[in-house]
């Protein structure tokens, strides 16, 4: 099935299932102006990565994910196989500058134009000029360690000096590097740099079955396995042509939202804790953890790992657990309700989240932040709201939102969407459809595309499949929404003391797993 | 300030028993002298290192300090630099890029020092396993003492961890004896 998408001037083919995708293939000669019009047109860029496709006598390729108001757009350049090049979109979509950067290094497609040609997740573990998701690089070698020569961005001027934190935090977080250039106690300019937990997942994917690919994507980032089980076996079900069973996806979005409960709990203990309110984590740590037993006991994994499979999920919930579940989300929602009482009346609390680390609304949108970090920056985009797949059709979906982008914005979005995943999950299950819980996936054919959307409690997660023989995976990209917000944070800190960067870090809680992949 | 007060009334303590030690978790013999195990059995100082894991590893780690198990009560805590830890808590599998910085934070440990590798990817590599980009397990990289498997282990299973790496079978024989 093909449609017509005359505000862009293409022609794009529907892919199978429930999520409004359209794939495309254009010239890279017109990969800009087909940007420039969806630009227009306010559609975000969600992803770009690149592949190689000379083992299908071809050269390269580059992609975009598109968020069109209509859904998703999936578009697929070729390059040429000597010098493949394409023009860079990055000053239509700022943050495609580091996409294009990590999609050089790892496919050695050069984006022409792009304001920064520096390496991005390269660092020593291979050389400049070897590219590991080249078809012919040999996923087990070792090569020479290389320099890794980073030029930072030097700030110079009377009393600005450097502070350098990283890759090995001070608490217990994921490795990266801040490079803080102040004056006094302000921030004047912070640089990241990150690709240190880079482990080769997209070559991995490239080693495994189809079926082995879900075990791989929910541990893409850990504390967001539903979104990206969910968002693989989405991709893989649409390749495959299959469609879920309606009791499988209610069970997929109560674990999503439960997902998203033990996020914002655990996030809104630490933000307590950040601000020397240790009672707050003690609380929300301790309901996350009633949560967390919950999980485990009713559907197997305290952070239900492996629960979303291709076809369906991996076990029930009857009708005995599903009273429980309810009965002990009854008593965390009226504890919640206290403890946001408590944080909304403390005045030390307050004064140090209001006007911390702020997005503003015109920022946010310029580098096309979704999730709940652009919620909190009035941005209102929320998947489950605006393309409501299964089970959500119907949910009606209400988008938390703030308009002040501070820290405070983003506390008060984490708590409304607290409520409404507590309302959904109660939906959910007062009307869980019979039926079975997994259908077989067959080994979708050579070249079969998929992709996978889910609002994961961070925000989008993108997963696209490109389908090989017999079962196995020609390219499988998956996209965390920390794309979009890692470049933000740089921007949220200027002007902050130092003192309030871990405050402004944690009420972003960006991933590093996700994003280095 | 009065529903604070009210709420933590209310609440009450909720730690639970620790977990007793598990000796099938030991890669190597203790290197530790006893008289160091008995300073350290008091007051250990942790410093996690993140080697390139998933991230879920972190979450079981951080509710390690959780009220349920509130680690500190057994004088173990967090601190901010490898320089003043007695054990580092490594996650994995070890990515190539923070080689370097794993072990240059095992060389800025003072001696003596005990590592305990978390989570099936810290024992082995995991489902990542050994590739360009990944070392593997955290005993490719640096000594390790005791590994505690799991995707992710719990809480009760990475406090097991550590104290197995604190306890030493002379150590139990001897308050056995005394007993």
């Amino acid at each position: 099935m093909s449609a017509a998408l005359p505000e862009l001037g293409i022609e794009a083919r529907r892919l199978p299932g429930a999520l409004p995708a359209w794939h495309a293939s254009i010239q890279a000669e017109s990969l800009r102006a087909v940007a420039q019009k969806a630009r227009e047109g306010k559609a975000r860029l969600v992803a770009l990565w690149a592949s190689d496709e000379t083992t299908r006598g071809a050269g390269y390729a580059v992609h975009l994910a598109l968020a069109l108001p209509a859904g998703l757009l999936w578009l697929s350049a070729p390059l040429e196989r000597e010098h493949p090049r394409y023009p860079g979109i990055a000053d239509l979509f700022p943050c495609a500058a580091r996409m294009q950067r990590a999609a050089y290094d790892l496919v050695g497609v050069h984006a022409q134009d792009n304001p920064d040609h520096r390496k991005w997740l390269r660092h020593a573990a291979w050389p400049g000029g070897q590219f590991p998701l080249r078809k012919d690089f040999d996923a087990d070698a070792r090569p020479e360690p290389g320099e890794d020569h980073y030029p930072f961005v030097r700030v110079e001027g009377e009393g600005v000096h450097e502070i350098a934190v990283g890759p090995v935090h001070a608490g217990t977080i994921e490795p990266g590097h801040f490079r803080f250039s102040i004056v006094g106690e302000k921030i004047l300019r912070l640089e990241e740099r990150l690709g240190y937990k880079h482990k080769g997942i997209e070559k991995r994917f490239e080693a495994l079955s189809a079926d082995e690919g879900a075990r791989l994507a929910g541990r893409v980032s850990g504390d967001s396995t539903v979104a990206y089980a969910w968002a693989y076996a989405m991709a893989l079900e649409a390749a495959s042509g299959v469609q879920p069973p309606a009791r499988a996806l209610s069970l997929r979005g109560i674990a999503l939202e439960l997902e998203r409960l033990a996020n914002h709990l655990g996030d809104l203990g630490y933000l307590g804790n950040d601000v020397a309110l240790s009672f707050g984590f003690f609380q929300f740590w301790r309901l996350k953890e009633d949560l967390l037993r919950l999980n485990h006991e009713l559907l197997g994994h305290r952070y239900l790992m492996d629960f979303v499979v291709p076809g369906g999920v991996a076990r029930d919930l009857e009708t005995s657990a599903m009273a429980r579940l309810l009965d002990a989300l009854g008593s965390i929602e009226r504890e919640v309700a206290t403890l946001r009482t408590i944080y909304d009346e403390h005045a030390g609390a307050q004064d140090r989240f209001i006007m911390t680390g702020q997005v503003t609304l015109e920022l946010a949108a310029q580098f096309g932040l979704a999730g709940l970090a652009g919620r909190a920056s009035g941005q209102a985009y929320d998947l489950r709201a605006d393309h409501p797949v299964p089970p959500y059709a119907g949910l009606e979906v209400r988008v938390a939102g703030h308009i002040r982008g501070d820290v405070a914005a983003r506390v008060s979005v984490r708590f409304e969407e607290i409520t409404e995943s507590l309302r959904l999950i109660r939906a959910l299950g007062a009307a869980l459809p019979g039926g079975e819980l997994r259908v077989a996936v067959a080994a979708p054919r050579a070249g079969q595309l998929g992709c996978g959307w889910v609002e994961g409690w961070r925000g989008e997660v993108f997963v696209a499949l490109d389908a090989a023989q017999g079962g196995r995976l020609h390219r499988v990209h998956p996209h965390d929404p920390s794309w979009q917000s890692w470049p933000l944070l740089e921007r949220a800190v200027l002007g902050n003391i130092v003192p309030d960067f871990p405050l402004i870090n944690k009420s972003f809680n960006l991933s590093y797993s996700g994003h280095d992949l | 300030m009065y529903q604070l007060l009210k709420q933590i009334a209310r609440t009450g303590i909720v730690t639970e028993r620790p977990p007793a030690a598990d000796e099938s978790l030991r890669l190597v013999e203790q290197r530790l002298e006893q008289v160091v195990l008995a300073h350290f059995g008091r007051a250990l100082s942790i410093r996690h290192v993140d080697a390139g894991s998933c991230n879920g590893c972190e979450l079981e780690i951080h509710a390690c300090n959780s009220p349920y198990y509130n680690l500190e009560r057994l004088g173990i805590r967090f601190v901010a630099s490898p320089r003043h830890a007695d054990l580092l808590l490594v996650t994995g599998p070890v990515s190539a890029h923070m080689e370097t910085a794993l072990r240059r934070t095992y060389d800025a440990t003072p001696e003596p020092k005990l590592v305990v590798a978390i989570g099936d990817c810290g024992c082995t590599g995991g489902i990542f396993g050994e590739s360009y980009a990944s070392r593997g397990a955290v005993s490719k990289v640096i000594p390790v003492d005791v590994a505690v498997p799991g995707c992710p282990p719990t809480p009760a299973a990475i406090i097991q961890g550590i104290l197995t790496a604190l306890s030493s079978a002379s150590a139990r024989s001897s308050s056995a004896a005394s007993r």
